[in-house]
């Protein structure tokens, strides 16, 4: 077992939950949001199969809720960062699902001009700050976009450029959010990064998406107190809490009122977020490390079918009737086919970047004649922008 | 003579050098019950135990520490980096401390202990494992830098680098891990770090290379008219590099084109053709040549072939380089 599911939290069931004062539409909008993640994890592993997509493919199936859940916590403009498993943060962030498959298509329409791949998702305009290929380096980077949030904040006293607002516009308190996994628990950069957190009370939350193996390491073979990581948080003076993620209700509820005090007191926090994912670590994973019946317990507690299920039968409208029907999932899962379907032939259809011109562009703003690449790179293209 | 590929290659000369010398010891992630990313230590863990054959958690600065300590302390460790990239949180540890004990110690404190690192492009492999960091490396005093493109070679150099009194990062070409087969004797043998390999002989011009872009000489020299006589040189060693090796050619050959995958400006190219000018500069009837990666990311796999040197673009230079 890749890790110790936790003894049974007691909710107190007369006080009304967080979720349970969301209109229903918000439910609905978040089943369908980690549908897609489904649905569009599913067809790259097809699209990666018949060679469309090519590097490497690192699926979020199973761990849906995380994303969803968390970023439909915060603010549009709080700051994300993540590691490499990122089409699901991407996507649930807002990102056009045919421009994060283009991107993996090695399009020019991709959200890195195709130049980048599946780790490299980025979206400034919805203030995802992207992929990263070196595990744990973005956690680094979590603290200076925390540090910023509270530069405008405090010593700016107004917004700094940021989309959707307008220059000069007043600062709010803001919170960054920085994905990691559990292997990126033993990197040296978050140990420091956490530490400047915990004493500069920079607002990230370190979200340990914690699936219980790191490629073929499972955690209590890579880290210490596996069984109880906030015991990390506690050694850099952070708010530390366990979150199980595979209710994406029960996730949200407890998820939420931490993000609240962070952006409130302007304060770090970490979270391990336990979860699991199904399929491989990337596309050719043997998977001698775990057996099957463990993958199916855990995918008997899925977090789609949990959460189709609440809105089936327990989530009553005002007219006493399960806010969904087995209908409505049916239109929404065709809905969503057609979406990624959209997204699969957009990705085809766009042209691959040209080398001519893509190969040498985004180094830097303004390369310099006597730079190299040089007009005397005589072999091979020659450099157009110069 | 069993044919290898450049894996087997690699994992054979493990098995034989932990069989003969108990110091030996590698560790690295997923490297046991895995095998590796790349499978290089397949079946390592199950024939010499866990205590050998370590994996570790996701941690390069640490593991690289760690072999550090056990070199100095007397032991052979081998540690493995998944993909060149990832050196870069081990490179404190690296290059600040491994390749300096030596010295800083005068000699009373060594490191011998070899780097693993699978490294370059051509595998659809975005940056960061795709990339070819060697001058990096070369440029650190104190360190030992190698990168076979043979399963032959791969094996010779390896058992060498284990034994070697010195730190050695061995930069094994992804490109050609599987790429095909060759015969590699089963006993022991090595081959000295430091010494460069003719492959083909030949009077007009010197072609230099390393790692999986000889293959791409290689291919070059097919497409040449038979009357150009081509020498083509496998550097084999990076640092120390076989100095007299290319310099007695191109007195001989005149001319000379170096071939490489990193980044151009400052690539290794740069250092090989100031030695020539230097050593043989009477010689020469041309300018040296380099055809080597942009000075920029590897890009993604679609643009991945534009990016590398290829068996067309070294043609052309060798035409370029005859013609001046
Ligand atoms: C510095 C560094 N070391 C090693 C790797 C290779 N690698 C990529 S993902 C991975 C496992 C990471 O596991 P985890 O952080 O738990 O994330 P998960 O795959 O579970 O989402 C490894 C070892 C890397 N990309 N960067
Ligand atoms: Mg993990």
């Amino acid at each position: 077992m890749a890790h110790a599911t936790l003894g049974t939290r007691t909710m107190d069931r007369s006080t009304t939950r967080l979720t349970d004062q969301l209109p229903d539409a918000t439910l609905i909008q978040w089943l369908r949001d980690m549908m897609l993640i489904r649905e569009f994890e599913n067809r790259c592993a097809q699209a990666y199969q018949q060679a469309k997509i090519g590097g490497f493919c690192h699926l979020y199936t199973g761990q849906e809720a995380v994303a969803v859940g968390t970023i439909a916590a915060i603010n549009h403009d709080d700051p994300i960062v993540h590691a490499y498993r990122d089409h699901g943060h991407a996507l649930a962030r807002g990102m056009d699902p045919g421009v994060c498959m283009a991107e993996m298509f090695g399009r020019s329409t991709g959200c890195a001009k195709g130049k980048g791949g599946s780790m490299h998702m980025f979206d400034k305009p919805n203030w995802f700050f992207g992929g990263h290929g070196i595990v744990g380096a973005q956690t680094g980077l979590g603290a200076g976009l925390a540090f910023a949030c509270r530069y405008e904040h405090e010593v700016l006293g107004k917004a700094l450029e940021n989309p959707g607002v307008s220059p000069g516009a007043d600062a709010k308190k803001k919170v960054a959010l920085a994905f990691l996994g559990d292997g990126a628990l033993n990197q040296g950069v978050l140990h420091e990064a956490m530490n400047l957190c915990g004493l500069w009370g920079l607002p990230c939350i370190f979200i340990v998406e914690n699936n219980g193996y790191s490629m073929g390491t499972a955690i209590h073979r890579g880290t210490t107190m596996a069984d109880d990581l906030t015991k990390k948080a506690d050694a850099y003076g952070m708010r530390g809490e366990t979150i199980e993620a595979f209710d994406l209700l029960d996730l949200y509820n407890a998820f939420k009122p931490v993000a609240d005090w962070c952006r409130e007191e302007q304060k770090p926090a970490f979270i391990d977020m336990r979860t699991y994912r199904y399929l491989g670590h990337s596309m050719s994973d043997p998977q001698k490390y775990r057996t099957k019946d463990e993958v199916d317990s855990f995918k008997s507690r899925d977090s789609i079918e949990r959460l189709t299920t609440h809105l089936l039968t327990q989530r009553k409208g005002p007219d006493g009737r399960p806010v969904l029907n087995e209908a409505d999932v049916a239109a929404m899962q065709a809905e969503l086919r057609d979406v990624v379907k959209h997204a699969l032939e957009f990705a085809e259809q766009s042209p691959l970047p040209d080398p001519a011109t893509e190969l040498y562009s985004d180094v830097l703003k303004n390369p310099m004649p006597n730079m190299s690449p040089i007009r005397d790179y005589t072999i091979g293209a020659k450099n157009p922008l110069l | 003579m069993p044919l290898m590929t450049l894996v087997q290659a690699i994992n054979s000369a493990l098995a034989q050098e932990m069989e003969r010398d108990e110091r030996v010891v590698i560790l690295g992630e997923d490297v046991g019950l895995n095998g590796g990313v790349f499978r290089v230590t397949d079946g390592l863990q199950a024939k010499f135990g866990p205590d050998r054959v370590i994996d570790t958690p996701l941690a390069e600065s640490g593991i690289m520490g760690t072999a550090i300590g056990l070199a100095m302390a007397g032991m052979r460790p081998i540690p493995e980096i998944q993909f060149e990239g990832f050196l870069g949180p081990a490179y404190d540890q690296l290059c600040n401390h491994a390749a300096r004990y030596r010295s800083r110690t005068r000699g009373a404190v060594t490191v011998p202990m070899t780097v693993r690192v699978p490294w370059g492009g051509g595998i659809h492999a975005p940056e960061l494992h795709s990339d070819s960091p060697e001058t990096i490396y070369v440029h650190q005093p104190g360190l030992k830098v190698v990168c076979p493109s043979t399963p032959y070679d791969a094996k010779g150099l390896l058992l060498s680098a284990i034994r070697d009194p010195d730190p050695v990062v061995f930069f094994e070409p992804k490109r050609v891990y599987r790429s095909f087969k060759e015969e590699v004797p089963e006993e022991d043998y090595t081959i000295p770090i430091g010494q460069a390999k003719v492959l083909t002989e030949g009077t007009d011009l010197t072609l230099v290379s390393w790692g999986s872009m000889v293959f791409q000489c290689l291919e070059a020299l097919d497409t040449l008219p038979d009357d150009m006589s081509v020498e083509l040189i496998d550097m084999r060693s990076l640092y120390p590099f076989d100095t007299d090796a290319i310099v007695q050619s191109v007195e001989k050959t005149g001319r000379c084109v170096i071939v490489h995958e990193a980044p151009k400006t400052c690539g290794l190219g740069a250092e090989l053709a100031t030695v020539l000018q230097e050593r043989c500069f009477l010689h020469l009837k041309a300018p040296v040549q380099r055809v080597a990666g942009f000075d920029v990311m590897m890009p993604y796999y679609k643009l991945e072939l534009d990016y590398l040197p290829n068996a067309q673009k070294v043609a052309q230079a060798v035409g370029q380089c005859l013609a001046y």
